[in-house]
């Protein structure tokens, strides 16, 4: 396979951040905002060709007689050579799931610049101040994530990891002058630099007992005769687990090290996905511009922990331990979130908390993943409904993006009504709730059915409890769409003109990912992506039972939505003084902001860092300026000898000598 | 009666302590610098004499004496040089003047 | 013995060179103290003769009395007007400027005196020739001087581009 093209993949979007970055002040607004949608839309085309190449074209590098796909490396560069054995190197990885990746990632991405092409400007069509470095950003962005899914090692991906969470730090405090979202984009960074750290731990403990950073090292074997391809095999895992069985330091705190290394691991996947208690950047990461919320903040970048686990998903399999943990702490988020955005006013706010809430099903979903249950379906469900919630949720947020530019406001209370002034977004608006509902046969409908089959696979609690969370999933989204476009009739305000629908930049991708959620549940998924390559028969595993299950669940909730949000009623003030402190609770996130704010500022910035800093500022600084004042005061006292007078000079010169010489003459004597 | 050099080197000294008092009282800088000159004076004629008494057979107090005239002329004139220099931005030769200097 | 010729010639310079320069470094009248200065120089001078130092005296004369005190005489007239008179020293500052003088008289005197019977040999030696001052002066090996000399031609060199330099009018 030629290089040219991969190299092209990452380096266009390089390219591109460099070259509008740097000379984007030169040139007009529109003439950046084309070149980065034009250099995506190449992207596109060259990962669209590469997973096409890759999933169809039946070359021997990339699947197997026995119909298994296999990993290639198309190139892996040494980057940092430290010593022999350490080194760091650079590379291109092709497998289902990276593939898959590349499709997701370059779509998203497109629609988005195109999407932005119209809305990063006001209604008389003046672009906003920045509008380059939108771009710019934009493109630095999908650099780093196209670099974070093809990372041949784990060291790359963490390099990529945190360009990632660099670019999103830039593109969250896009309007820096605002101090609300200067604040958010700190917290996003500090929370996923937090996570990173457990992250870079777990790495460094991995490749110390493993002495290695590759992927295939860890997951896979080689195929014989074909240069730099593997194929998953849980042989080299054992193997991996064996070695650290035999050496020195198996155990810590009563768990393997492999176990802390997967776990710490999955911490930095916490971080970025955003699951609890890591979450508390991702809502506030919402005062970015839209079109960055839905690439960054419900499409790509937060399902890189996901993508993490699946990657090193047959290490995880030895470890049922660091599983379990996952399947706890991606319940309890599901939960969580899906409560949580029930109660919220802010549209984006809602779709942030379902973002959350759809992230922990996928990795609920990796978590309950067992070859010996239907062959690891959870897996193949987990990257399903990756594929499937990035195109709704996008779509969502692009929808939400452009109500926001409509009516000026993110809050539902001021929109009420709308689906007669903007058709195109209504009508894609509901393909995205029905989709995320799970009603057949919107995509969002199989993925989420799968991962419930893989959870009740796992455990009957976890089943009932993930059929719970698409129940209030359901409802939250329709109760959204109800408040946005019924509830009651828009009243336009004196001196504004009506809403309406959006250019057709703004229109087109949501037309695009709206027809994409229509049918992308139809895509034989299980053919593509399984856990270890093997082709997944969709249709033999799907389990009608759950189905229906899902779909009467589904519609209950959307049934109960429209009852309590169609017209204007007072059920829902009603419920809400029924359930006060539930209401409470839910509105304010359960507090954990208020939680965090009271751990570092009372707790570690009062307790630790005040006494700290009060003896820096007292003791230490004093020693200092008690040297200096010291200095300062005996030099003034001596200045004044230095008077410039020179007779003065020479009287103290004379002095001197008569004493040395009466001492001379006192001696001689 | 005999010349010795105990006669020699009386004048000389008085010389000295002479350049020694102009130096340290006189304000004007072109007469502290006569005093300098005749401090430097009496030490060229110390030289002489011990050349001439005590080592007769060497020159080597001689050729000191002549170097340092050499120098003296040097010095004076770039002192010369710089207190014209003063005189011209301070319009004094006041040498209370120059403790701007030290800044 | 000494005839009394050289005698008296000596009372004369020993007289001169100690009364000019108590007048020199008191006179109130600048250009007087130069010309002070000058009689001092030319009893230098005498004193260089009378220990058979011709040469030595003849540079004195030239380079101090000729050149020295011609600067010291035009810096004067550039610097002061004619007639004037610098203030008179207040009595305080004399007073001291006495006792350190003074104090160093009275010191080197004693130990001069102390001492007296180091220096009573008789001025020995003759005036050296011309010739072996011109090839100490240039000779490179045991007691030649051409390292200093050249140094001090750099030096003058040094001095006359300094001296045009500071005196130079901005």
């Amino acid at each position: 396979m030629s290089v040219t093209v991969p190299i092209l993949i990452l380096a266009l979007p390089l390219f591109m951040f460099i070259f509008i970055g740097l000379l984007g002040k030169k040139m007009s607004h529109m003439l950046a905002g084309v070149l980065g949608t034009l250099g995506m839309g190449t992207v596109l085309v060259l990962s669209y060709a590469t997973a096409f190449d890759y999933f169809f074209s039946g070359n021997p590098l990339f699947i197997n007689e026995a119909g298994e796909r296999l990993q290639h490396i198309v190139f892996d560069q040494t980057w940092l050579q430290f010593t022999d054995s350490l080194v760091i190197k650079l590379g291109f990885f092709l497998d289902p799931i990276s593939a898959m990746m590349l499709v997701v990632i370059t779509t998203i991405s497109f629609m988005v610049h195109l999407y932005s092409l119209g809305y990063m400007r006001d209604h008389h069509g003046v672009f906003e101040k920045g509008f380059q470095r939108f771009y710019a950003f934009l493109s630095l962005f999908s650099f780093s994530m196209l670099g974070l899914v093809v990372a041949t090692n784990i060291f790359q991906m963490y390099i990529f990891w945190e360009l990632v969470g660099a670019s999103s730090y830039l593109l969250i405090g896009f309007y820096y002058t605002k101090p609300s979202a200067v604040s958010a984009s700190k917290k996003a960074f500090i929370v996923t630099r937090f996570a990173d750290l457990g992250f870079l731990i777990g790495i460094l403990t991995l490749s110390y007992y493993t002495g290695t950073f590759n992927f295939t090292d860890f997951t896979s074997s080689a195929v014989a005769g074909l240069a730099d391809t593997f194929r998953v095999d849980l042989a080299t895992p054992e193997a991996v687990l064996s070695g650290f069985r035999a050496s020195a330091a198996p155990m810590f705190m009563g768990a393997s090290v492999l176990t802390w290394a997967l776990v710490l691991i999955f911490m930095g996947g916490m971080g970025k996905s955003a699951m609890l208690p890591l979450h508390i950047w991702l809502p506030d990461a919402m005062e970015g511009p839209t079109p960055v919320s839905a690439l960054i903040h419900a499409a790509t970048m937060v399902v890189a922990g996901v993508y993490l686990v699946a990657r090193l998903f047959p290490l995880y399999l030895m470890e049922s331990a660091a599983l379990d943990i996952i399947v706890i702490v991606g319940a309890l988020t599901a939960l969580y979130a899906a409560m949580v955005a029930c109660a919220q006013v802010d549209i984006k706010r809602v779709l942030a908390f379902s973002t959350i809430s759809q992230i922990a099903f996928m990795m609920v979903s990796l978590g309950v993943a067992r070859p010996d249950f239907h062959e690891g379906l959870g897996y193949m469900a987990s990257m399903f409904h990756l594929f499937t919630h990035a195109m709704f949720k996008a779509l969502l947020f692009l929808g939400a993006g452009a109500l926001i530019h409509a009516i000026g406001s993110n809050d539902y209370t001021e929109m009420h009504g709308l689906r007669k002034y903007m058709p195109v977004t209504h009508w894609t608006f509901l393909i995205g709730c029905l989709a995320i509902a799970g009603i057949i046969p919107f995509s969002g409908f199989f993925s989420k059915d799968e991962i419930l089959s893989a959870a009740g696979g796992y455990s009957m609690w976890v089943y009932i409890w993930m059929s719970f969370v698409a129940f209030l999933t359901a409802f939250y989204m329709f109760r959204l769409y109800y408040l946005i476009f019924w509830w009651k009739e828009h009243k336009v305000r004196e001196g504004h003109h009506a809403p309406h629908d959006q250019p057709w930049t703004m229109s087109l991708p949501l037309i695009i990912l709206s027809v994409v959620t229509c049918v992308a549940g139809f895509i034989p998924f299980g053919n593509l992506v399984s856990w270890n390559g093997e082709p997944y028969d969709f249709m033999a595993h799907f389990d009608w039972s759950v189905a229906t299950v899902s779909l009467i669940v589904a519609v209950l909730a959307i049934a109960l939505a429209t009852v309590m949000y169609r017209k204007e009623n007072p059920l829902p003030a009603k419920m809400k003084r029924a359930l006060p402190a539930l209401w409470d609770w839910c509105h304010h996130r359960f507090y954990w902001d208020e939680l965090y704010i009271f751990i570092t500022h009372k707790i570690i910035f009062g307790c630790i860092c005040r006494p700290l800093a009060w003896f820096d500022r007292h003791i230490i600084d004093g020693t200092m300026d008690a040297f200096a004042s010291v200095t300062n005061k005996a030099s003034g006292a001596i200045a004044p000898l230095q008077s410039g007078q020179i007779q003065m000079y020479v009287w103290i010169y004379l002095l001197g000598a008569v004493l040395l010489g009466g001492v001379t003459i006192l001696c001689l004597i | 009666m005999e010349i010795t050099a105990i006669y020699y080197l009386i004048p000389a000294l008085v010389m000295f302590c002479c350049g020694l008092y102009g130096f340290v009282t006189r304000r004007n800088m072109i007469a502290m610098l006569i005093s300098l000159e005749l401090m430097l004076n009496a030490v060229d004629m110390n030289f002489v004499i011990f050349n001439r008494f005590l080592f007769p057979e060497q020159m080597e107090g001689m050729m000191f004496t002549l170097f340092a005239i050499a120098i003296a002329a040097a010095e004076t004139a770039v002192a010369i040089a710089i207190i014209i220099n003063i005189y011209r931005s301070t319009h004094s030769v006041d040498v209370r003047e120059l403790n701007k200097m030290k800044f | 013995m000494e005839s009394v010729g050289s005698i008296i010639l000596y009372a004369v310079v020993a007289a001169v060179i100690i009364i000019c320069s108590v007048l020199a470094v008191t006179t109130r009248k600048i250009l007087r103290a130069a010309t002070y200065l000058l009689f001092t120089l030319f009893a230098a001078a005498v004193v260089y003769f009378m220990l058979d130092y011709e040469f030595l005296g003849a540079v004195q004369i030239a380079v101090y009395a000729g050149g020295i005190v011609v600067l010291f005489v035009f810096a004067i007239l550039l610097t002061t007007h004619p007639g004037d008179s610098s203030r008179p020293l207040t009595s305080k500052r004399r007073a001291l400027g006495v006792a350190g003088a003074l104090l160093m008289l009275v010191s080197a005197g004693y130990s001069l005196l102390t001492r007296c019977e180091l220096f009573t040999s008789k001025a020995e030696g003759a005036n050296p020739d011309m010739q072996l001052i011109g090839e100490a002066m240039l000779g490179t090996g045991q007691g030649g001087y051409l390292l200093p000399f050249e140094a001090i031609s750099v030096l003058l060199l040094a001095c006359i581009i300094g001296g045009v330099v500071v005196a130079r009018k901005r």
